[in-house]
C-alpha cells in the first residue's frame, strides 16, 4: 500500500485552473538579458567575460567558485554590455552580467553534441551536469551536481522526481510533464546510473491527472521507475514531506535526504540533465508560468533565462483591463517574494510571476488581533514544529530558545501556519527574520 | 536554673568559637579588592550599554583600573566623570572627543517616494529581509525606527519617515549602528559643525529620480574645501573629520543642501 500523504500541512485555494491547460509557447526576449551571479545556493560564481566580449549562447560566462557553487551559462548570443550590480528578485543589489542580446541565439560550439548516456562513466555524468549550470529549479536552487555525489551512493534508495507542484497558481511543471514525459524518464534513468540500488519515483499530486497518465505512459516497460499519485495538500513537495511519503522516513535534525537513502530532485532539473547529458545543452531556458487573476492571458513559457520579468508579463498580454493589480509575487502565493517592480531578471530558479487584484497579506495586516493559542498552527506544521511558541520566541527576540529548544531552524518557511492563522499573525516573516538574525550572528 | 546556664553557656562557647573561625577564614581567604574599583564605577553612568567594547560598567570599571583599558573609555561619561576617573587613576585624563549618532538620510515622505505599500512586521530588519525597498531611493531610511527601539537614551525618534537623532540626548554608544540594516548611522564628533546627510551611492540622475533630497557627487564642496577634508567617492560626499575645520562652506554651496549645519 503507497503512502499517500504527509503529517500536517493545509489546502489552499489552488488558482490552478488560470493557466494549467495552457500549453508552452518559446517566448524570445528583445531586450538585454541580465544573469546574475548568485542565482543558486552557494559561493557567487566568478565573472570570465568582460565588458565588450561578445558571447554565444550556451557559453559559460561565470565560472562556480569552490564546491558548492554553479556556473553561469549565457542564453543568448550578443555583447557584454556590462558586469555591474543590479536589483534582483530579492530586491537587493546583487552582481550580475549584463548581455546585450543581438537576437540570433548563435550557439556555442558543442552545444547539441548528441551523447549516449549508458556509455557514460558516473563522473563523467557529473561533470556534464556541472558543466550545463544545472542547480535546483523547483526554488530553493541547490547545486544539482552536489546532489549526485553523496557519501554513500550505493545505499541511495529512492531518486524521487518532485512532480508534485504544491504551490497555488504555478503550472509549468504540470505543463512540463504532459509535454515532455520522456525526458523526464530518460533524465531519471541517467540519474538511476548513479545510484545502483534506486528506484526513481516520480511524485505527482492528483489534481494533475493528465501528467499522471502521460507519465505512467513514459514509465512502462522502463524498469525501475514508476509514478507514485499523491494527495493534493501543501507543501505536498517540500523536500522532507516527499520523502516521508516515498520512503516512510522522517528526517531528523541535521539530517540530508541522502541520509535516509533519498536524492529529491524537481522534474524540470531532472529533464534539464537530461538534455546536459544527452544533448549537450547547459540550462539556458525553463517552463515560468505567468498567472493570477491580474493578467490578462494567464500562460505557461518556455523563457530564456536572464529574461526580465517585464517582458514575460507584456508576453502574457500585460495586466488584466479594468482591473486594479495590487500584488506582483515571484512564485507562487504561499513561499513566492513580493515584488516591488518587474525591472528584474528571470533567474535559474523563479518559476513563476503571480499577479493578484486583491493583497492577501494587507487583508490580513487589518484583521490582525493577538494569538488565540488555538493551535492550529501546531498541527497543520509539516515538520511538526510549534510556530505558536517560536512566533512568542521571535517576537522577543530571545534567539537562543528560538534555535535550542523550539528547533527554529528547521522551518523551512512555508506557510502553512501563516495561512491557518485565525488571528492573522505574520508568522513566516517572524520566522524568517529570527532564522536569518541567527545565521547572522552565526556567521560573525 | 542549673540546666539553663548550662545550656546558655553551651550555645556560647560555640557561638564564639564559630565566630573566631570566620573572622580567622575571612582573614584568610580574604580576595583583594582594589578599591578604586569601587569608585571608579561610582564614576560610570551604569546602563550596562557595553559601548566601551566591555561587558557592562562592571567591568569597563575592573578594565580601567587593571590598565587594560583607557580612563576615558567610556564614550558617554561626562567631562566631570572623566576627571574624576583620571584623578583615582592618578593620570591626566583628557576626556576623548564626545561623539553623536547621525542618520545620514534626509529622505522623508515629502522628498522621496513610497515605492510599494509594505505590509507586514513593522521592523526595519524585517523589511529588509522582506526583499523589498519601501521607498523609491535603495539606500535610504526605511523609517520604521529599530534604531529608535535599540536606543537606550531616547535619543532616537522617527518624523515623518526619517530617524532623526537627538544629539544632546545621544551618549554615541553606538547601539544604533548595529540596528540599522542599511548602516545609514555613523557617528560624529559632537564638535564638528557638518554633515553629510545623505548614503546613496546612485548615479546622478537616478538620485534626482528617487529623491529631491540625495547627493548626486556634483563635487562643489570638494572643491569649496580649502583643507581636503571634503571627498566624493562612489557618487557621495564624505568628510574626514581630522581634517574638517569646521568652515561650513561646503554647507554653503551644496546645492540639494545634503551637506547640512548641525
Amino acid at each position: 500500500m503507497l503512502r499517500k500523504t504527509f503529517h500536517g500541512g493545509v489546502h489552499p485555494a489552488d488558482g490552478k485552473k488560470f493557466a494549467r491547460d495552457i500549453p508552452f509557447q518559446t517566448y524570445l526576449p528583445k531586450g538585454d538579458l541580465i544573469f546574475a551571479l548568485n542565482q543558486h545556493i552557494g559561493k557567487p560564481a566568478k565573472p570570465v567575460v568582460q565588458k565588450g566580449d561578445t558571447v554565444l549562447a550556451g557559453q559559460i560566462i561565470a565560472e562556480a567558485d569552490g564546491f558548492v557553487s554553479a556556473h553561469v551559462v549565457s542564453s543568448c548570443s550578443g555583447k557584454v554590455k556590462a558586469v555591474e550590480s543590479r536589483t534582483t528578485v530579492a530586491g537587493t543589489l546583487s552582481p550580475c552580467i549584463v548581455v546585450e542580446n543581438d537576437g540570433n541565439y548563435t550557439l556555442a560550439e558543442g552545444v547539441g553534441t548528441q551523447r549516449e548516456a549508458s556509455s557514460l562513466s558516473n563522473q563523467e555524468i557529473v561533470e556534464f551536469v556541472k558543466a550545463a549550470g544545472i542547480i535546483g529549479l523547483g526554488g530553493a536552487g541547490f547545486p544539482t551536481h552536489v546532489k549526485l555525489m553523496p557519501k554513500n551512493p550505493e545505499e541511495i534508495r529512492y531518486v524521487i522526481a518532485n512532480g508534485a507542484e504544491c504551490e497555488p497558481y504555478i503550472t509549468c511543471d504540470d505543463q512540463l510533464m504532459r509535454t515532455a514525459p520522456e525526458e523526464i524518464v530518460a533524465g531519471l534513468k541517467i540519474m538511476l546510473q548513479l545510484f545502483p540500488n534506486a528506484e526513481g519515483v516520480i511524485v505527482i499530486e492528483e489534481n494533475k491527472p493528465e501528467a499522471i497518465a502521460a507519465m505512467e505512459k513514459a514509465c512502462a516497460g522502463q524498469g525501475k521507475v514508476r509514478v507514485q499519485a499523491v494527495h493534493t495538500k501543501y507543501p505536498q513537495g517540500g523536500e522532507r514531506s516527499i520523502i516521508s511519503v516515498v520512503a516512510g522516513k522522517h528526517l531528523k535534525l541535521g539530517m540530508l535526504p541522502a541520509d535516509v537513502g533519498c536524492v529529491v530532485d524537481n522534474v524540470a532539473t531532472i529533464q534539464a540533465i537530461y538534455r546536459a547529458v544527452c544533448k549537450s545543452e547547459p540550462l539556458m531556458e525553463r517552463g515560468f508560468t505567468v498567472s493570477g487573476d491580474g493578467v490578462k492571458n494567464p500562460c505557461n513559457l518556455m523563457v530564456k533565462i536572464g529574461t526580465g520579468f517585464a517582458e514575460v508579463l507584456e508576453a502574457a498580454g500585460g495586466f488584466a483591463e479594468g482591473k486594479e493589480v495590487q500584488k506582483l509575487i515571484c512564485g507562487g502565493p504561499m513561499m513566492g517574494i513580493a515584488m516591488a517592480g518587474l525591472d528584474v531578471p528571470i533567474c535559474k530558479n523563479n518559476n513563476a510571476l503571480t499577479v493578484l487584484c486583491e493583497d492577501p497579506v494587507a487583508v490580513a495586516e487589518k484583521q490582525q488581533t493577538a494569538c488565540l493559542r488555538c493551535g492550529r498552527c501546531n498541527q497543520v506544521c509539516p515538520l511538526g514544529l510549534t510556530p505558536q511558541m517560536m512566533a512568542v520566541a521571535a517576537e522577543r527576540k530571545n534567539y537562543e530558545r528560538y534555535e535550542k529548544k523550539l528547533y527554529g531552524l528547521e522551518c523551512i518557511a512555508c506557510g502553512s501556519c501563516t495561512y491557518i492563522c485565525p488571528a492573522k499573525r505574520p508568522l513566516m516573516q517572524l520566522f524568517k527574520q529570527a532564522k536569518a538574525e541567527i545565521m547572522a550572528a552565526k556567521k560573525k | 536554673m542549673q540546666g539553663m546556664i548550662i545550656a546558655t553557656l553551651v550555645v556560647g562557647v560555640i557561638g564564639l568559637l564559630i565566630g573566631v573561625s570566620l573572622v580567622a577564614a575571612g582573614k584568610k581567604f580574604a580576595v583583594k579588592v582594589d578599591e578604586r574599583v569601587e569608585q571608579v564605577r561610582a564614576c560610570l553612568p551604569g546602563n550596562n550599554c557595553g559601548a566601551c567594547g566591555q561587558a557592562g560598567c562592571d567591568a569597563a570599571a575592573a578594565a580601567i583600573v587593571n590598565g587594560e583599558a583607557e580612563v576615558t573609555v567610556c564614550p558617554i561619561c561626562d567631562e566631570k566623570a572623566s576627571k574624576e576617573i583620571g584623578r583615582i587613576m592618578g593620570v591626566d585624563a583628557v576626556a576623548g572627543v564626545k561623539k553623536a549618532a547621525f542618520v545620514r538620510c534626509a529622505g522623508d515622505c515629502e522628498k522621496t517616494k513610497e515605492k510599494c505599500n509594505y505590509v507586514g512586521i513593522h521592523d526595519c530588519r524585517a523589511a529588509v529581509l522582506a526583499g523589498i525597498s519601501v521607498w523609491e531611493c535603495d539606500y535610504g531610511c526605511l523609517g520604521f525606527g529599530s534604531c529608535a527601539e535599540a536606543c537606550a537614551f531616547g535619543a532616537i525618534r522617527v518624523e515623518n519617515g526619517v530617524a532623526i537623532v537627538d544629539a544632546d540626548k545621544c551618549t554615541g554608544c553606538g547601539r544604533c549602528m548595529a540596528a540599522c540594516p542599511k548602516n545609514l548611522i555613523e557617528l560624529i564628533p559632537k564638535d564638528k559643525k557638518v554633515a553629510v546627510r545623505c548614503s546613496s551611492h546612485a548615479r546622478g540622475p537616478e538620485v534626482r529620480k528617487a529623491c529631491t533630497a540625495g547627493c548626486i557627487g556634483c563635487t562643489l564642496c570638494v572643491k569649496q574645501c580649502e583643507e581636503g577634508a571634503v571627498t566624493v567617492e562612489g557618487n557621495l560626499a564624505h568628510i574626514d573629520y581630522d581634517k574638517c575645520v569646521g568652515c561650513e562652506k561646503c554647507a554653503e554651496k551644496c546645492p540639494a543642501k545634503i551637506i547640512t549645519k548641525l
